[in-house]
């Protein structure tokens, strides 16, 4: 397949259009507004609808109200608006709606900066609105797998109807790298995709019949968060990792995102200089690939090195549940506007040994 | 060589992100090599300081922005006193020199001083200096076959077919410029 060059961004929106998605709101903020930018333009092409909301908060709930129609719906942000996002999200959790969003994420807390950074891992795994509900969240480190992920993000939220995150980063959004690109769903099979949801959607019903969307109630909400806790039990078989060099490793690199790449291309350089290095990589980062740390021989590997552009580091928490105490782990971190450079990570794994 | 990157610094206006654009799309269309493209720039849609970074690989890239480059272009004076020494020894440098004056004191780089923007206005629009700069350092470098990267100019400037000409020219005389400081 012919190779096409775009940017992180636009072949996000291109995926998404691929898989079906027909509805998109935003709000501009960078780094992101190459999303809006190019849903605006492209979903009028496929019968599809663009709204730039007049808020973070309008947008939200617009995708809340067009995904309850089983149309394929999207909206992104960064970072800050993200958090405006929050009460829709949850909502949407809690509604059981399929709905896909992307969080290119720009420095913090509160406004941030507008650079790239990874400083929302907490919020993205851990409560990305109130109420405890959990999501799949994919962390592309390519614009290829940004691509691929936002492509297959449509049919994970319709199988469970929940939210799915893709988290992304500025460098990521912004940089332009060689993609292929998937198919573009025949519009048949993009109608037949919200046809298979309409034991459930609000597509206007006879007057007899009446199809519920609720956020929440006043009862049976016991049974409710059990059915969502029961689901996320079935999530193990959903982890995607990579796990590069790792099998006689002594020293372990771990990282997700922009990070897990430059990790990756350090892990190739260190091989080279005689260190024995290895990759773990979470391009899921809930579920989170704890087995891959258990997979380890703790018998040589001496230390763990969680690559991050957070500070204080994030997705190191869920390193240490993953070791247990099986060995060193430290971190190397970069933020507030500065990227992490390879020079940085070969630097950090040096002085490991 | 499996990784060789690439800086181009500028005012905005100069066009230096559509010479770093152009020549990774080159890359990306004509070759089955990784490339990435980096823009940095401000607020200000127009002025103020824009830089790209490319680079071209064997192997799968990792930072698409390193702390180091092994060809720098720059077209004008603020961006070589910020970028300079960023350059690695023994690495290209390539200068807008109808606008940079600055003495330039390392010694262990190469220095292809070009007047781009001369070379442009002689033909006819002050605009092309980027597509003589890209020829320059197609010319020099040989990172990827001119034919390529004029195919690519050729491709992107479909919408405004009146503008092939120009910018054909343009790239021609860059390459030739380029060549000669090569062998000479």
């Amino acid at each position: 397949m012919a190779r096409k060059f775009m940017k992180g961004c636009e072949a996000i929106a291109e995926a998404a259009v691929r898989s079906g998605c027909r509805f998109f709101a935003g709000y501009p903020i960078t780094p992101q507004n190459e999303i809006p930018e190019y849903f605006a333009r492209r979903l009028p092409e496929v019968g599809g609808v663009f709204v730039q909301g007049e808020s973070e908060v309008a947008s939200i709930n617009m995708v809340y109200g067009a995904a309850q129609t089983g149309t394929r719906a999207m909206t992104s942000s960064s970072s800050c608006g993200i958090s405006l996002k929050s009460e829709g999200i949850s909502f949407c959790a809690s509604a059981r709606i399929p709905m896909v969003y992307c969080n290119v994420q720009r420095g913090g807390p509160g406004i941030g900066a507008i650079q790239p950074a990874q400083q929302d891992y907490f919020q993205a795994t851990r409560a990305s609105g109130n109420g405890g509900f959990r999501m799949l969240v994919f962390a592309p480190a390519t614009v290829q797998e940004a691509v691929d992920m936002t492509y297959e993000a449509f049919d994970y939220a319709q199988r469970d109807r929940n939210p799915v995150l893709i988290l992304a980063d500025g460098v990521l959004g912004t940089i332009m790298e060689p993609v292929e690109l998937p198919p573009m769903r025949p519009e048949e099979e993009v109608k037949a995709l919200k046809e298979a949801l309409s034991d459930w959607t609000l597509t206007g019903h006879r007057a007899e019949e009446k199809a519920l969307i609720l956020p929440g109630g006043w009862a049976g909400q016991e049974d409710r968060c059990r059915r969502n806790a029961n689901m996320y039990e079935t999530w193990g078989k959903d982890v995607q990792v990579e796990e590069y060099e790792t099998e006689d490793a002594e020293v372990i690199l771990t990282a997700y995102g922009i990070c897990g790449r430059i990790a990756r291309s350090a892990v190739r350089l260190l091989r080279k200089e005689g260190m024995k290095a290895g990759l773990i990589r979470p391009k899921t980062v809930s579920p989170y690939p704890y087995e891959s740390f258990d997979r380890l021989n703790y018998g040589k590997v001496k230390a763990i090195l969680s690559v991050e552009m957070s500070i204080p580091a994030q997705m190191v928490q869920d390193v240490e549940l993953a070791v247990k105490d099986r060995c060193r782990i430290r971190t190397c971190l970069r933020s507030g506007g500065e990227i992490m450079s390879r020079e940085d990570v070969l630097k950090a794994a040096r002085e490991l040994v | 060589m499996t990784e060789r990157n690439l800086m181009v610094a500028g005012f905005g206006g100069q066009g230096v992100m559509l010479l770093g654009k152009l020549l990774s799309c080159a890359a990306c269309e004509s070759t089955e090599k990784h490339v990435t493209f980096f823009p940095s720039y401000g607020a200000e849609q127009r002025g103020g300081t824009a830089n790209c970074y490319v680079v071209i690989s064997e192997e799968e890239i990792g930072a698409p922005l390193g702390d180091h480059m092994d060809d720098l272009i720059v077209m004008n004076d603020p961006s070589l006193n910020r970028f300079l020494y960023k350059l690695v020894p023994g690495g290209t440098l390539f200068i807008n020199s109808s606008i940079v004056k600055s003495e330039i004191k390392r010694k262990d780089i190469k220095v292809i001083p070009v007047p781009v923007t001369e070379l442009a206005m002689e033909l006819g629009n002050a605009k092309v200096l980027n597509i003589i700069m890209l020829g320059v350092y197609i010319g020099y470098t040989e990172v990827l076959p001119g034919d390529v990267v004029l195919d690519t100019i050729k491709k992107q400037l479909g919408k405004r077919p009146a503008m092939i000409p120009l910018n054909c020219e343009a790239f021609e005389k860059g390459l030739q410029i380029g060549k000669a400081q090569k062998t000479g």
